[in-house]
């Protein structure tokens, strides 16, 4: 067996069968879900690393198979796949820990678990996939594998807002594939490649390529949240608190992201897109969302809508970096593609804790949950001055290079206030979290008490997941300039980009 | 190797006279056949992928005198669909029918049923053509009526008359063109045609009646009744694999026999009312109070999607472009055909299991069978036309090949569609969630979720992401 051609499948296909398998599982048995869950994702993990060392050996992995003329399902390893693939999987692990503490209970088990295993396998997909086509296949397996998610508590509200964000989503879908489409009438099979491949085409095309980049990009938009086609974001969230974590970290909003780095980089080439001026746009929408997302989380008492809006503004630094010219921003945007996903998936960890737990959902009945619940509070506010820059955690290294990169651009005088204001905003809605909850008096009970303290504050599954996550975005601050850290990939990212 | 277009209908015409001749043992009878016959068809299919175009003359006479049997790449897959389409509804139907009497009353009009479906697909010239298509719609007449409710009957009369109808028109063309042209085979009539009044009148004439049995906009208006009452294993046969029967003939007609005679306005006429259906029986779907009616409406929007390729495919000069936007035609066909057939197997067990298929009271139901909300949910996806169905790999091409020819607009018809679609689909799906009630395992009624599982599942995976073969095979046409 040659592992250069099977090696992409079999990282998909570790999280995909188990979820296929799981889904005949009758409900109680608890066992073998969990085995298989567990299973699936050490496995995945294992393949990566193996997969890590290859890219940065020059290895090439790539898994091919032709769907029909022309149109061929590629998954292949380059060094921005691996970055997500990565940070999909180490967060897969944690958050299947932290949901089966969070969900074994609770009835439509298989269910749950087979489309959250379908859900990681499409992300997988999307993050290796080779070409614009074979993106487009898995992001829109992307969506029909989390409206079950999404709407898996049956209740009104979960109905409603699986609906919503199936309209958004799908609309969103139907624009990129339209827009594929014509690119791949134009320029045939689209395949991504390090610095672009549609700058060689005819001068005569650049009307329409910039009419399909505002389809891609209205496309990629919806699931990354730009202003404004942001609004299912806050309404996803009654989805169960691990949904929400994956969601907002690695699964969807991420996917919309992280196709707007490849269509820039891989598809038109950054040099190419900002002479026909797209960047320029690119730039304009996320500066208006980073700003306009903050200035929504301020004024929302429910913790978990708080939090989505924070990533409506947050996952825009991404688009932000890819606005940016040159490899500062370029590393500055994709490292936060990283970094916002440890930091907001101990975040949504952490409410998800304090529900379950105490019944807390508001922000106005945090009071003194520090001291009932001291690690999970420690974990949300390691992630919170993360958001915020504050040294030394991952957020600030990102804040840091989107600025120089700014400067190095000469966009500082509108980048650098836009940084500027969001920060200041980021420190007000998050700062009086973290007061109410250390320094605050706590309310004579809580809300709705479901867990006792005993050895630990909460069940253990539920708390190993934001503590070790917390970790992990101190650590990717701390030892930032460490081989294979996250900055350091993203700087060999940046490098092959612009052929360094 | 000939010799087994001969079996793919002499074995479901033997298959049918057994059943009848004995009708305590038909069920068991029928499924063999089914067995026996979609082994022979794939049989038939390894032999046409490896050696191109069989043909067979019965009894040694030539064309003209004799029958002449022939299979293409575009006739085998149909018909490979129409054995598993058939097989599988088999499979379901033996649970399905509960009563004796059912059963024999069923299983020899079935059969038949299956017989007319694959004489049709290997007739070569145009007057066994009409014999197979009189039959198709005779034995599809009488198994709509085997609901036996009186809406069933009225249904199934009005079926009747409009197939009859549509069989006149058929007749009426074909005669015209045996008295100009002195011939029925279709290969030869494919040289000697040319441009005139005889051969446009004649082409309107076969076309208008097909378009009728195929339930074209704004010629639909007898199938959402007939395939709403019919028993659940005959809708999925009537909306698979019937309907698309009458529209193989109008791409023979259209593509191979008259291609020299087309103009461009007739084929956008044709992409028109293609565009109408979309947009109509989509929005009929997603109005509707009844799951079979939704089912019933989405085939006639599902129908349109193929008619629209026809502007597109004549704009198309001959070449590898117009190659892939055929093979994006055929792909969506045989995909609508599972999904459509398992998504009213999947409707049949819902109506049986609770005794009405009314969508908005389906809370409990969807949640206590979920393998079954599980084959709507693919059927439902292949609709749509998501990734990984196949139906994606068709409208990619019919998209494609819309900007290709600058026939933007009907970019514009084939989203709106296919957003209406993931509307009408999801307003159920939406009941699957809940807590109601919930079952240990997930499949409950093995007998009948399985096959709806397979053919569902065939559109959305075994299509999807094996269909490349589809075009090989159209390919080796030549």
């Amino acid at each position: 067996m040659n592992l250069d051609v099977w090696l992409p499948l079999l990282i998909v296909a570790s999280s995909l069968v188990p979820g296929l398998v799981i889904f005949f599982l009758k409900e109680d048995s608890h066992g073998t879900r969990t085995f298989l869950n567990l299973a699936g994702a050490a496995g995945k993990l294992v393949l990566v690393g193996v997969m890590i060392w290859g890219v940065f050996h020059q290895h090439n992995y790539e898994t091919r198979w032709t769907l029909a003329p022309g149109l061929d399902l590629v998954l292949r390893a380059d060094t921005l796949s691996v970055l997500f693939v990565t940070l999909s999987t180490v967060l897969w692990l944690v958050t299947t820990v932290y949901a089966i503490g969070y969900l074994e209970k609770s009835p439509h088990r298989s269910r749950f678990f087979g489309f959250f295993s379908l859900c990681v396998s499409a992300t997988i997909g999307l993050a290796l996939a080779g070409n614009l086509f074979t993106f487009v296949i898995f992001y829109e397996l992307l969506t029909l594998a989390t409206y079950p998610l999404v709407a898996h508590r049956g209740t009104p509200e979960a109905l409603r807002g699986a609906r919503i964000y199936l309209t958004y989503t799908l609309g969103g879908g139907a624009l990129l594939l339209v827009g594929t489409v014509w690119l791949h009438v134009i320029a045939g099979p689209t395949a991504f490649v390090e610095g672009g491949v549609l700058g060689q085409l005819p001068v005569e095309y650049h009307g329409q390529l910039k009419a399909i980049f505002l389809l891609l990009l209205i496309g990629l938009g919806v699931k990354a949240a730009l202003v404004p086609l942001h609004g299912w974001l806050p309404q996803a969230m009654v989805a169960p608190a691990p949904v929400s974590a994956l969601l907002h970290a690695v699964a969807v909003v991420k996917a919309g992201a992280f196709g707007i780095v490849r269509v820039v980089y891989d598809v038109y080439g950054v040099n190419f897109a900002d002479q026909l001026g797209l960047l320029a746009v690119l730039g304009v929408a996320a500066a208006i969302t980073i700003v306009y997302g903050s200035l929504k989380a301020l004024f929302q008492d429910n913790l978990k809508k708080r939090l989505a809006y924070s990533t409506v503004s947050q996952v825009s630094y991404i688009a932000m970096g890819t606005a940016i010219l040159g490899p500062i921003g370029t590393i500055g945007g994709i490292v936060h593609l990283v970094h916002q996903g440890i930091m907001k998936i101990t975040l949504f960890f952490a409410a998800g804790n304090y529900a379950e737990t105490l019944g807390i959902h508001k922000v106005s009945e945090m009071n003194g949950v520090g001291q009932r619940m001291p690690a999970t509070t420690l974990a949300f506010t390691i992630a919170a001055l993360g958001m915020i820059g504050i040294p030394p955690i991952a957020g600030f290294v990102s804040k840091w290079y989107l600025g120089l990169g700014a400067i190095e651009a000469g966009m500082a005088e509108w980048v650098i206030p836009v940084l500027i204001i969001s920060s200041l905003l980021n420190a007000a809605y998050f700062l009086p979290v973290l007061y109410r909850a250390w320094f605050c008096r706590p309310a004579p009970a809580w809300p709705a008490e479901h867990i006792p303290a005993a050895r630990y504050e909460t069940a253990g599954a539920l708390l190993w997941p934001p503590v070790v996550t917390a970790g992990l975005a101190l650590a990717a601050g701390l030892f930032a300039a460490a081989p294979y850290s996250p900055l350091e990939w993203a700087d060999l990212i940046a490098q092959r980009e612009y052929q360094l | 190797m000939s010799d087994t277009l001969i079996w793919l209908f002499a074995l479901p015409l033997t298959g049918a006279v057994a059943t009848l001749l004995l009708p305590r043992q038909a069920t068991a009878l029928a499924n063999v056949t089914a067995v026996a016959t979609t082994a022979v068809a794939a049989t038939l299919l390894h032999a046409v992928s490896r050696q191109g175009t069989l043909s067979y003359e019965i009894g040694g006479w030539s064309a003209g005198l004799g029958i002449a049997l022939r299979a293409d790449g575009l006739s085998t897959l149909l018909l490979m669909m129409t054995a598993l389409v058939v097989l599988a509804s088999s499979v379901y139907a033996s649970a399905y029918f509960s009563k004796a009497a059912e059963r024999a009353r069923f299983w020899p009009l079935w059969l038949l049923l299956w017989t007319a479906l694959n004489a049709l697909l290997l007739s070569g010239d145009l007057f066994n053509l009409y014999v197979t298509l009189e039959l198709l719609g005779l034995s599809a007449v009488a198994l709509a009526s085997l609901g036996g409710k009186l809406a069933a009957v009225q249904a199934a009369l009005r079926y009747l008359l409009v197939g009859l109808l549509g069989s006149m028109m058929f007749l009426a063309g074909v005669s015209l063109v045996y008295a100009g042209y002195g011939t029925l085979d279709l290969s030869t009539l494919a040289h000697t045609v040319e441009a005139g009044p005889l051969a446009w009148t004649a082409l309107a004439l076969m076309t208008a009646g097909l378009l009728l049995k195929t339930a074209l906009f704004p010629l639909h208006f007898w199938l959402p009744p007939a395939h709403a009452s019919a028993p659940a294993p005959v809708s999925a046969v009537l909306s698979a694999l019937v309907v698309k029967a009458a529209f193989y003939l109008v791409l023979r007609l259209w593509l191979d026999v008259f291609a020299d005679l087309l103009t461009p306005a007739a084929a956008r006429l044709l992409g028109v009312m293609g565009a109408a259906a979309i947009l109509w029986g989509s929005w009929r779907a997603l109005r509707t109070e009844r799951l079979k009616l939704l089912a019933a409406y989405s085939t006639v929007a599902q129908l349109g999607y193929l008619f629209l390729f026809f502007p597109i495919l004549l704009a198309m000069p001959p070449g590898p472009a117009r190659d892939a936007a055929l093979g994006g035609l055929v792909i969506l066909a045989l995909t609508h055909g599972f999904a459509k057939a398992g998504l009213f197997l999947a409707i049949g067990i819902i109506q049986q299991r609770c005794g009405h298929d009314r969508i908005c009271e389906l809370d409990g139901t969807a949640q206590r069978l979920p393998a079954t909300t599980f084959a709507i949910a693919l059927g439902g996806v292949a609709l749509i036309g998501l990734p990984p169905s196949g139906a994606f790999l068709g409208k990619w091409q019919l998209i494609g090949g819309a900007f290709a020819t600058g026939q933007w607009l009907w970019v514009l018809v084939i989203i709106a569609g296919s957003l209406l679609a993931a509307a009408y689909i999801f307003r159920v799906l939406g009941h699957a969630f809940g807590n109601r009630a919930y079952p240990q395992s997930t499949v409950t009624v093995a007998r009948e979720e399985w096959p709806a599982l397979v053919l569902t599942g065939t559109a959305v995976i075994g299509l999807g992401l094996a269909g490349a073969p589809v075009w090989q095979l159209l390919g080796s046409n030549a």
